[in-house]
């Protein structure tokens, strides 16, 4: 297959296993253009890209923006703090403001699930997901997976345990399906107040005890604590968080096997994962953020070639 | 469907052959020498093939240099697609090779090597991309087939293999031994 079978970048949900290896591959090139000394290609020069982040945001909307920037697109920002959208002004007419000044692919993070599938119903142009809510976040789960496809040769057949605040995660989610259509086995493990009910209907083993998750996993993808979107207690305190689901050095001794270590980031160190293990062989952490501009330059120029 | 021969080669399902086997290898041996009478040593030159098919032609002249000639010859892949300038022209989405280029172009002779030159865009996207790997002393280009009237742009190459003329809707079909099952170079009738 040589291109998307999408026009937009929504979901992992809406793509097909063959999207997801078009992407590696042309991420994989990427890799390389970054690594050169002159890190830029002029693909998109004739592209305008917005990023319009309705929520805080730095490593997503650098990262998106060094990748359009690599790809020599034109960028604008737009972040809801300092825009009209405090002024009562709605999300279409925004978005359609913006579009007026001949803007071909709009990255959008918002705090509602499905702002985006809402958004690609009333506007043309090409959108991309950078986080809805609790919903999705597409690219960090190509990120996660295309890190994990790196480190251990492929994807498929690997047993990924997610850990932590699965509740609020749009990261777990978008893992949860991505490493599924590659053929990964994936586990959940955190306190049974940030399981969602009913996440075995996705095919996916809770664990809530982290020592068994471990000694079952191949690798072990370890989610922030949100203290931002828990408008209730979850748990009673963080000590008690980090002592039953905090990844450190002697839980990592005791499984005695190659994990691969990973985080979105960003790091709330000592409380799910600890310096010496974040900093360790094990972890990929910083790999995944090279990775990220690899995967996002991928998706980006695969979704321009397709606006005509 | 193509009727005619070529000088008396056989035609087969709108191909003619334009260039045999035994035509290509006594070709590939010029070339290589006069590379070599050109360069006199590989110390300061470096060959590049274009990405796809350019590749395996660079690969046999570096196999000739080596084995008749003794030199030593660095070899890099460079892939274009990035710097083309028909992307979203084209109703497919252009899908990239692998880049290697492990080694430094600064001050150095370069040859970049292609199979066929036609309009010359591929070879302008080439000398762009180059600029990623630093800033070469030299370029020439070298080609098996120049297929001429048909360029876009002011680009000639300094080595060519056969020169052909052949109509726009002709297409000029490289095979190798190695990927295609044989050494042969058909023009293709494609109404």
């Amino acid at each position: 297959m040589s291109e998307l079978s999408v026009e937009h970048l929504l979901g992992i949900k809406y793509l097909k296993p063959a999207d997801i290896q078009l992407i590696f591959e042309t991420a994989d090139h990427f890799k390389e253009v970054i690594n050169r000394s002159i890190k830029k290609v002029p693909s998109l020069r004739d592209i305008t890209i917005a990023n319009i982040f309705f929520e805080n945001s730095t490593r997503t909307r650098l990262s998106f923006e060094l990748a359009q920037k690599r790809l020599s697109a034109d960028v604008i920002n737009f972040s809801a703090a300092q825009s009209s959208v405090k002024k009562g002004e709605t999300l279409i007419d925004t978005v359609n403001n913006i579009l007026s000044m001949k803007v071909d692919m709009v990255v959008m993070r918002h705090p509602n699930p499905g702002a985006g599938i809402f958004l690609s119903k009333h506007i043309k142009a090409s959108i991309v997901n950078a986080g809805d809510g609790a919903h999705e976040h597409p690219t960090q789960a190509l990120l996660d997976s295309f890190s994990i496809r790196e480190r251990l040769g492929e994807v498929g057949g690997k047993k990924v345990l997610i850990v932590g605040d699965i509740l609020h995660s749009r990261v777990a989610l978008s893992n949860i399906y991505a490493l599924q259509m590659q053929g990964a086995e994936v586990a959940v493990c955190g306190p049974k107040t940030l399981i969602p009910k009913h996440i075995e209907s996705l095919g996916v083993r809770v664990e809530l005890d982290l020592d068994k998750a471990l000694a079952w996993c191949d690798v072990a993808n370890m989610l922030r604590v949100q203290n931002e979107r828990m408008d209730m207690s979850y748990f009673p305190n963080t000590r008690e968080y980090t002592m039953l689901y905090g990844l450190n050095k002697q839980r990592l001794d005791r499984v005695n096997k190659e994990l691969v270590i990973m985080h979105p980031g960003p790091i709330n160190r000592g409380v799910e994962i600890t310096s010496d293990v974040a900093d360790s062989d094990h972890s990929i952490i910083l790999n995944q953020v090279e990775n990220g501009v690899a995967i996002r330059m991928a998706v980006i120029y695969l979704l321009a070639s397709k606006i005509k | 469907m193509c009727s005619f021969a070529y000088r008396g080669m056989t035609s087969i399902m709108g191909q003619k052959i334009l260039l045999s086997a035994q035509e290509i290898h006594i070709i590939l041996h010029r070339l290589a020498c006069q590379l070599l009478e050109n360069h006199l040593h590989f110390k300061d030159t470096v060959l590049i093939g274009l990405q796809p098919r350019g590749t395996a032609l660079a690969q046999r002249l570096v196999k000739i240099l080596k084995e008749d000639y003794q030199q030593e010859v660095s070899l890099g892949f460079l892939d274009i697609t990035f710097f083309r300038d028909d992307f979203r022209r084209s109703d497919k989405t252009l899908t990239a090779n692998k880049t290697d280029i492990p080694f430094l172009i600064d001050d150095k002779k370069v040859v970049l090597i292609d199979d066929v030159l036609f309009t010359g865009r591929s070879i302008r996207a080439a000398l762009t991309a180059l600029q990623s790997f630093g800033r070469p002393d030299k370029i020439e280009l070298l080609t098996l087939i120049d297929r001429r009237f048909s360029r876009h742009l002011p680009i000639q190459p300094e080595y060519r293999g056969r020169q052909v003329d052949v109509i726009n809707h002709e297409k000029v079909k490289v095979m190798w031994a190695e990927t295609d099952g044989q050494d042969a170079i058909y023009i293709v009738n494609e109404p």
